[in-house]
């Protein structure tokens, strides 16, 4: 189950933003997009969970597993996204946020609750299904929502600066939560970040984008400082990271 | 399908908009086959010009349309500058919402019974203080100088402006606008007419332009505190179009004609008036002048708002009084009694406007919400964004009198067989409801962070259980919010249901302004109540139903 994105070339009213070569993220593998804001990162997350505004216009292929998802909508791509802030829908308890997640082939109320009830001991908030999501803490919340998304059965995973909302002693503890779980899910994970402490802690090779092309690639800082530039068409990605 | 919805609306919007203004312009030079008009001429403009009165009903329109407007923006902009930052600023927004869903109709029907020389001020105040035991002989309703009239209308536009600016007010920072003015040395009140006021002014454009066509042009409220001879040039349009001698419809229509220039040109002056004091503004403000403290204005001023506030009221309180009233004889302050009789008496008659009111009200309001919606919806999976020029069609029918096109719309409306039904009224009722659904939609649809859509989309969740299990959840209560004032408007439309209708569709507003012709102040008091209490139900309804629904979600409160 790779990710992998094909001559991608999107444009805005003849401007190009985002032009990449061929690329592939291997499951398990977490490959991270650096780069200042304005370089292309949203629109090409945009793009990938398939929420980029019409007004774009975008060439090339996304494939998932071998098969192009690019011209199907978000709903049925099956790419779970992380955001900075934890979007659970504040009129729904943290149970029913989780259970908008789980797949409705869990069919069953007793089976839902069950599936319900192990995400959130396994990530120690049991008992938390009845409580309003605002009463959480920030720490609490972005579990929550990483489990939401990881219970709706991914097959690749974005990660959008997923830890830039939580200070700075939490932001440590979510990022090991997050990547354990994520590695253990054996799902393309690509995480867009500022912060070099998130590419070093996801441990797979790094990318970076400048206006809208990736410019460098590099091995992680742990794996020995950068590595040789390539381009990413050619990178073995999979075997430099893990 | 969702993709033919903006274009749709367009057309159910515009259309009736178009032929109504066709229908209008040509009998208005003498063409009308179905009464014998088959040749243009200028005669309906020659009768209209020799009709008594005409000059001063010109005056007249002129005279209150411009006093109602400049009084109410007045205060307006006082009370902002006067207030800003202060608690009293968020209490008067929640005392005004509500207000706003009182029919104009009824309003001024409640005005009537307050301020009349037997209303609820003389009766209050005498015979102690005035020394009356019967009513005096003036006339403070129906006065020639149409006071009672721009009085009437300003219980109505102060609120709805005020509410307009405090939604501009969040939009262009005026807080920090006004810390940095006051580090400078200004004082509130002109920190706030220079730093404030001219980035708001944009955002109030277009209200006050519907403010001033409104009070040019308005008929019910016009019949009810309006002087009779001669009275406003919309009064008067309407009693020829309501003449049994059909041949006054050719200068009925010259009629509406003039008053639509009347109300164009008269925007185009204010347009041309906002250029000069801008440019006198500018003058003042270069010239650094501090201001001071301002205080008479910061006491005057909201106390000045609090009595509007309170005529409010008293006129809603007045008429449910008046329709439960016993025996209450001049001087007293309260009836004799208290009785359910009127209402006993009234419920077989009352019934039926009533039911049709709702029923009108609840279609039109579904219409309008699905149709915005739809819109709405459209503009984000689609792209669909209408242009700025686009977006300031939807105030046209708010900027041209309704007299202008509602006549011409009724001949078309005949002509396709439909006048005089239901659907017609519910049509022609949706012209004048979706712009404000619409509106009020329209902010906080957008401002709804499209996060969470890509959020539930990326979780397996289609466009439309995204569309309904998570945007119209979030947004619960300025869905509820708007359907309330779609509501509320559609109850107190009088014109277009008098017009579409065509005296077959009775509703309480066209029965209250009959009745308000010289009926029982008993049974206009009933008939008045109910149009009142109707939309403040259902503003009360929209209000407390999700407050209950999130009672355990925090994130779910109101900012």
């Amino acid at each position: 189950m790779s990710l992998v994105i094909e001559d991608l070339e999107i444009t805005l009213g003849g401007r190009p933003l985002v032009a990449l070569p061929r690329g592939e993220v291997a499951p398990g593998e977490v490959v991270t997009v650096m780069g200042p804001s304005g370089s292309g990162k949203s629109t090409l997350l945009a793009w990938l969970s398939g929420a980029l505004d019409p007004a774009f216009r975008t060439r090339g292929r996304l494939l998932l597993d071998g098969r192009d998802v690019s011209l199907l909508p978000p709903a049925l791509r099956r790419i779970g996204l992380l955001f900075q802030d934890d979007l659970l829908f504040p009129h729904l308890s943290v149970a029913e946020n989780l259970a908008f997640g789980l797949p409705a082939d869990v069919r069953g109320r007793a089976a839902r609750t069950a599936r319900i009830a192990a995400a959130l001991e396994e990530a120690e908030l049991a008992g938390y299904g009845a409580r309003d999501p605002a009463t959480l803490s920030g720490g609490q919340r972005a579990r929550v929502a990483l489990l939401r998304t990881l219970l709706a059965e991914p097959r690749a995973l974005l990660l959008d600066e997923p830890f830039g909302k939580l200070d700075v002693a939490l932001r440590e503890r979510m990022r090991s939560f997050v990547f354990e779980r994520v590695r253990r899910l054996c799902v393309p994970v690509l995480l867009v970040t500022h912060d070099p402490a998130d590419a070093s802690a996801a441990g797979g090779c790094v990318l970076e984008l400048v206006q809208g092309t990736l410019v460098r690639v590099g091995a992680t800082p742990a794996d020995g400082g950068d590595g040789p530039i390539l381009g990413w068409q050619t990178t073995p990605v999979g075997a430099a990271s893990l | 399908m969702l993709r033919a919805v903006p274009l749709l609306t367009a057309l159910i919007f515009l259309g009736p908009i178009a032929a109504g203004l066709a229908g209008t312009l040509l009998p208005a030079f003498g063409w009308l086959p179905a009464l014998g008009g088959t040749a243009f001429s200028l005669d309906p403009w020659r009768v209209l010009l020799a009709a008594p009165g005409l000059g001063k009903a010109v005056l007249l329109t002129l005279g209150t349309g411009f006093a109602a407007t400049l009084l109410s923006f007045g205060l307006v902009v006082v009370f902002c500058a006067a207030t800003q930052g202060s608690p009293l600023a968020r209490r008067a927004q929640a005392a005004l919402a509500p207000l706003l869903a009182t029919p104009h109709a009824a309003l001024a029907i409640g005005f009537a019974f307050l301020v009349a020389p037997s209303g609820w001020i003389a009766r209050v105040l005498s015979p102690w203080a005035t020394g009356w035991d019967r009513p005096p002989d003036w006339a403070t309703v129906n006065d020639p100088w149409g006071i009672a009239l721009v009085l009437g209308l300003l219980l109505k536009e102060v609120p709805y402006l005020l509410l307009m600016a405090f939604a501009g007010l969040g939009q262009v920072r005026a807080a920090e606008g006004m810390r940095a003015a006051a580090a400078l040395g200004y004082g509130p009140v002109t920190g706030w007419l220079k730093v404030v006021l001219p980035q708001l002014y944009s955002q109030l454009r277009l209200p006050l332009y519907a403010v001033l066509a409104f009070s040019l042009s308005v008929v019910d409220v016009a019949l009810i505190l309006g002087p009779g001879t001669p009275p406003t040039l919309s009064a008067l349009v309407l009693r020829w179009f309501a003449d049994r001698e059909l041949s006054q419809w050719f200068p009925a229509a010259a009629g509406a004609l003039l008053l639509l220039l009347i109300v164009l040109t008269a925007i185009l002056a204010w347009r041309v008036a906002e250029r000069v004091v801008a440019s006198l503004g500018r003058r003042w403000i270069a010239a650094g002048e501090r201001g001071g403290a301002g205080s008479v204005l910061r006491v005057g001023v909201p106390a000045l708002m609090a009595a509007l506030l309170v005529a409010n009221a008293a006129s809603l309180l007045v008429l449910i009084a008046w329709s439960f009233a016993g025996p209450w004889r001049f001087p007293e302050a309260l009836p004799a009694t208290f009785t359910l009789a009127t209402w006993q008496a009234q419920v077989q008659a009352i019934a039926t406007p009533a039911a049709t009111t709702l029923i009108v009200a609840l279609a039109t309001t579904a219409l309008a919400m699905g149709l915005a919606l739809a819109c709405l919806e459209a503009e984000q999976r689609h792209g669909f964004r209408p242009g700025q020029r686009a977006l300031a069609l939807i105030w046209l029918p708010l900027l041209l009198p309704q007299l202008a096109f509602l006549f011409g719309w009724q001949v078309a409306l005949v002509r396709l067989d439909l006048d005089g039904t239901l659907g017609a009224v519910v049509w022609t009722h949706l012209l004048f409801v979706l712009p404000y659904v619409f509106l009020s939609l329209a902010d906080p649809w957008r401002a709804l962070d499209r996060r969470y859509a890509r959020s539930a989309a990326s979780l397996g969740a289609g466009p439309w259980r995204v569309f309904l299990a998570v945007k119209c959840r979030l947004l619960l209560r300025p869905l509820l919010v708007a359907a309330a004032v779609g509501f509320a408007v559609s109850v107190g439309l009088y014109l277009p249901t008098l017009f579409a209708g065509a005296g077959r569709v009775t509703t309480l507003t066209t029965e209250a302004v009959t009745l308000a012709a010289g009926a029982d102040r008993r049974i206009l008091g009933a008939y008045a109540a109910l149009q009142a209490l109707m939309p403040m139900a259902v503003y009360a309804a929209a209000v407390m139903l999700p407050a209950w629904l999130h009672r355990g979600r925090r994130g779910m409160r109101p900012a």
